[in-house]
């Protein structure tokens, strides 16, 4: 017995502060009860039950994460440092939530009963034993517990202070993302096939992460990202294993954002998921994988800048230009807002090499102004339906505006924030990180910016033309209104109207939480 | 004041928007009635403000987002003025030209039936920026509204235009897109400089001021001059970025036509004066032959293009690019009387062919073809308008005694006293003028009259009471253009004062002297 004793006194307890990790807990928590609501709750309950407990675990981890703002200057690390409560954080944390909390909106829609996820996973697509469930009128309900996963392990991907929490946050993150996407109720094989394609990349992606922790543990003897700044700067920044392990980790990590040439998943996937989900991925997934390269290059790598720059720079040029280039060619709305999306990943970066305060607070705001807008654009897909589900091909969209000229019109004012039009929250976004980077030197990424800008507006400008100016279709698609979904494009709309006329408040709050820094 | 005159077409605009469906008669009197209590506020304005006074009047500043140093600031010198005098007084006239042209139905190529109540709320909205644009004095208010300008226009051309306007809307767009993300470049730029010099600012006072000026190293201007030049010489537009008006003027409706010839390309022009002058006065020194150049080349080119057309609508418009061409030469001269002539030109060239485009467009709506070849002998049958196309016509190749060749005449004097080779080709273009003006006229107006156009009824009242003022407006201003020149004469004092630039000994005895 004594000898037990004696062990636990030789490894202390670590210490938790449980009110700075509260974020976390709450949602993780709430997880777990949706865990056991599935388990337990009989099956009619279950939907209304779920969806009371996500929205509940939310709207309190939210609340939290402002109380931990405003409560005193955070800048602590918790959980035996293994874990940052800093000001850039918390900015990306309540981002996470508000945007999760938006995506829940359109994950609970039932129009008519239905749900945009499939009654029974298990069920091979077009079988006799799928028919049954649908006539049984099954309703899968775990999505919810795995959206909390999800979302989670993006609360703690940005906050991780060491590469082994970082690598636990990317899979919490990542795994019930894999299994949600292949869980469309519409197309079931497209969807499963994005499923498998992300599971194979992101499992690639995630052993160069694993591999590139692994190389910078050989080289500074911490996967602590204080301590491997504090190597560098000790032992110079040449060494093999440090370079090489810096590139194998800069690939999962770029991999999660989908810079190119990492962004092959991207288009696949997103068309793939419910569009509920690539709501979800593309809004709180781009803003925690952006938040987890922003730590790792601002705390752990910082000192080695003028190494990684030249990289970085190539990597932000090559996915602009990709993104806004290979969009043209898309006839399928979710994939070109994928393009698109890979697109702003670009702008992202060209915030973050600026590696300045500036970079940082503009990184943040940009991040928010594009979340909001891509939820409430991937909001306006869920609703215009065809027969077999949601109208993808482009080409159903024509004359959209004459018959639903509000759904139209709010969708082109989607499309001009991501084109980067004055007055709206996406030129704001813009112009903050353009800036940052002219202020931090980097001249030729501002203007592969704005040339890229320029070509990507020709496809936002192209899907406004075939809406506004095409005749509509004999058959064209119809529109499904709910009103929670009506209510989170209502919220997109809002915040990118709000953002754009009125960005003082949001950018002074990007600002101050840029000013306390990343905590070490 | 000028907030005002931002403020309510904006509201109007959002108001005709809300207005209930089928009120289109509603929608169109509230936006007569609010661009007419525009078009009066900014006469008072004009009336009050002191030429003699200081250089920006009515100004109004406020921090709009302090973390980027962005004030909403406003003011107006003379020649800021006279161009939203130009805007403002033209709206009310368009919309009361294009009274019935959203909800025209049947023809062959008539669109189908449109709201209308969206398109005079476009127009609302439209002025309110054309207004903003002009006035602001924060470089970056500039860009916003310069930028967002485009939103209107763009579905104004694409819902209301002719058969292929959305090819037109969509070209319109990309290429006034480009250039206004390379001015974004610049404005950056030119933010990030200024930051270096210590105070990092965007009010164009501050920005022109010497400190900042010196800051900037000669490469840096060139680079940011280009930025701000491509962006205006896209709007101009200039020989060779000129090749998307013909086709969103000759697409869009005649009303639509007449702002984005007559107002929206004078952003163009007015900036280069006011920006890339004043903020490179060392780059555009340095730029001034290639922009001589490619003046005197759309000059010509604009003209001999036009002469070619066989659309109206098209051909107004390349008469358009050779116009500015005219008013580029004037203010690259650097000369006092070149600058004072290409603005006074900005405001002629708003009017009279503000005036041919509506004519143009009450004939094409009666006959319902805008070849030159489907008409002919319209004089016998509507000698009115006839009668009045030919005047604004006669302004466009710069009669004497019509508004246009004063203008026309102080940028070729100003021209020739430093840059002859250009002034003495430039005046090639009044020549051809005077062919693609007559030319069309004798085809369209003269002759036995054309078998489609026998019925045709010569210009109602209320298309009267749209062109009687115009016409007034070139008359007078062909006789006694003072009160304007008194107005833009001491702004433009001021750029050539900013770019070191004296008026060149006069080597010819001058002739004429300033009307």
């Amino acid at each position: 017995m004594s000898t037990v004793y004696m062990a636990a006194g030789d490894i202390p307890t670590p210490h938790i502060e449980y009110g700075r990790l509260a974020p976390v807990l709450i949602v993780l928590g709430a997880a777990c009860v949706g865990v056991l609501v599935e388990a337990l709750a009989p099956r009619a309950q279950r939907y209304g039950l779920q969806v009371l407990v996500s929205v509940v675990g939310l709207v309190a981890a939210f609340a939290w994460t402002i109380a931990l703002g405003i409560g005193d200057q955070p800048h602590h690390v918790a959980a035996m440092g293994a874990v940052g409560v800093d000001g850039p954080t918390l900015f990306i944390q309540g981002t996470i939530l508000v945007l999760a909390l938006m995506s829940m909106l359109l994950i609970a829609e039932r129009t008519n009963g239905d749900s945009p996820f499939t009654a029974q996973a298990s069920t091979v697509p077009g079988s006799p034993e799928e028919r049954e469930s649908l006539v049984a009128g099954l309703v899968q309900t775990e999505i919810y517990p795995l959206v909390l996963f999800a979302v989670g392990g993006m609360l703690i991907f940005p906050a991780a202070n060491d590469l082994l929490t970082m690598f636990v946050a990317l899979e919490v993150m990542s795994l019930p993302l894999y299994l949600l996407c292949g869980l469309a109720r519409r197309r079931r094989l497209l969807s499963q096939e994005a499923a498998v394609k992300y599971f194979l990349l992101g499992a690639f992606s995630s052993a160069f992460f694993l591999y590139g922790t692994a190389l910078l543990y050989g080289f500074a003897g911490s996967v602590r990202l204080s301590d491997i700044a504090a190597a560098i700067s000790k032992q110079g920044g040449t060494e093999p294993l440090l370079l090489a392990g810096v590139a194998l980790l800069s690939v999962g990590l770029l991999f999660k954002m989908g810079a190119a040439p990492f962004q092959a998943w991207k288009p696949d996937v997103y068309q793939g998921a419910p569009t509920a989900l690539t709501a979800l991925m593309a809004s709180c997934t781009l803003v925690a994988a952006v938040g987890g390269v922003l730590r790792v290059f601002y705390v752990g790598l910082e000192t080695l800048r003028w190494d990684w720059r030249p990289m970085m720079w190539a990597v932000a040029i090559l996915t602009m230009l990709v993104g806004a280039i290979v969009a043209i060619t898309q006839t399928d709305v979710k994939r070109m807002l994928a393009y698109s999306s890979i697109a702003h990943g670009g702008f992202l970066l060209t915030g973050v090499i600026a590696t300045n305060k500036a970079g940082l607070s503009s990184t943040l705001f940009y991040l928010a102004a594009y979340g909001f807008t891509t939820v409430g654009a991937f909001a306006v897909i869920t609703m215009v339906r065809d027969a077999g589900g949601e109208a993808g091909h482009l080409s159903r969209w024509a004359g959209l505006g004459k018959r639903q000229p509000l759904v139209a019109g709010t969708f082109a004012f989607f499309l001009l924030a991501f084109a980067g039009i004055p007055l709206t929250s996406g030129f704001t976004g813009k112009f903050a990180v353009f800036q940052a980077a002219m202020a931090g030197g980097a001249m030729p990424l501002v203007i592969v910016g704005v040339v890229s800008s320029a070509i990507a507006a020709f496809f936002y400008v192209r899907v406004i033309v075939l809406m506004f100016f095409s005749e509509p279709l004999a058959d064209g698609p119809s529109v499904a209104f709910s009103p929670t979904t009506a209510a989170a494009v209502a919220v997109g709309a809002f915040v990118t109207l709000v953002l754009g006329v009125i960005p003082g408040p949001a950018l002074h709050l990007a600002q101050s939480a840029a000013n306390q820094l990343f905590v070490r | 004041m000028l907030t005002a005159l931002i403020a309510i077409p904006a509201v109007g605009a959002l108001l005709v928007a809300l207005l209930p469906k089928g009120r289109d008669a509603l929608a169109k009197q509230v936006a007569l009635g609010v661009t007419l209590v525009v078009a009066v506020l900014s006469i008072v304005m004009a009336v009050q403000f002191d030429p003699n006074g200081k250089r920006f009047q009515f100004t109004e500043k406020y921090w709009w987002i302090k973390q980027f140093g962005v004030h909403y600031a406003v003011g107006v010198d003379g020649v800021a003025l006279v161009l939203i005098l130009l805007s403002t007084i033209l709206v009310p006239l368009v919309v009361l030209a294009s009274w019935n042209d959203a909800d025209r139905s049947g023809g062959v190529d008539a669109p189908p039936k449109r709201s209308v109540k969206t398109y005079f709320a476009l127009l609302l909205a439209l002025e309110a920026m054309m207004v903003g644009v002009f006035a602001a004095t924060d470089v970056f208010l500039f860009y916003v509204f310069f930028e967002a300008m485009l939103i209107p226009v763009y579905f104004i051309i694409g819902s209301y235009g002719g058969p292929q306007r959305s090819y037109a809307a969509v070209k319109f767009l990309l290429y006034s897109l480009f250039g206004g993300l390379l001015m974004l470049a610049a404005v950056i730029g030119l933010y990030v400089v200024s930051a270096n010099a210590g105070h990092g600012t965007f009010l164009f006072d501050e920005l022109r001021a010497p400190e900042i000026l010196h800051h900037i190293s000669p490469t840096t201007a060139k680079w940011l001059f280009l930025g701000f030049f491509i962006a205006f010489a896209i709007k101009a537009p200039l020989v060779p970025f000129h090749t998307w008006l013909p086709d969103a003027a000759g697409q869009a409706p005649a009303g639509a036509a007449v702002l984005i010839v007559g107002v929206l390309d004078k952003v163009g022009t007015f900036g280069m004066l006011r920006f890339c002058l004043e903020l490179f006065p060392g780059a555009s020194k340095w730029f001034t032959p290639v922009v001589l150049t490619l003046s005197v080349i759309g000059i010509v080119y604009g003209a001999v293009l036009a002469i070619g057309q066989v659309d109206i609508k098209r051909l107004i418009a390349y008469t358009s690019v050779s116009h500015f061409g005219f008013i580029t030469l004037g203010i690259f001269a650097m000369t006092s009387s070149g600058q004072s002539g290409a603005t006074l030109y900005m405001v002629n060239h708003g009017f009279s062919t503000g005036a041919l485009f509506l004519l143009a467009g009450f004939m094409i709506s009666r006959r319902g073809s805008a070849r030159i070849d489907a008409y002919g002998g319209v004089q016998k049958v509507a000698p009115l308008l006839a009668g009045t196309f030919l005047v604004a016509g006669l302004s466009g190749l710069s009669l004497p005694g019509l508004s246009s060749f004063v203008s026309e005449f102080m940028v070729l004097v100003g021209t020739f006293s430093r840059y002859k080779v250009p002034a003495v080709i430039a005046t090639v273009g009044i020549i051809l003028a005077a062919i693609y003006i007559l030319w069309m006229y004798q085809r369209t107006m003269n002759g036995p009259t054309a078998e489609a156009v026998k019925g045709m009824k010569d210009l109602s009242k209320r298309e009267l009471i749209v062109v009687a003022p115009i016409i007034a407006i070139i008359v007078a201003l062909g006789f006694y253009p003072k009160p304007v020149l008194d107005a833009i004469n001491p702004s433009v004092k001021q750029t050539l004062i900013q770019v070191h630039q004296q008026d060149p000994k006069p080597t010819v005895a001058e002739k004429g002297s300033h009307q």
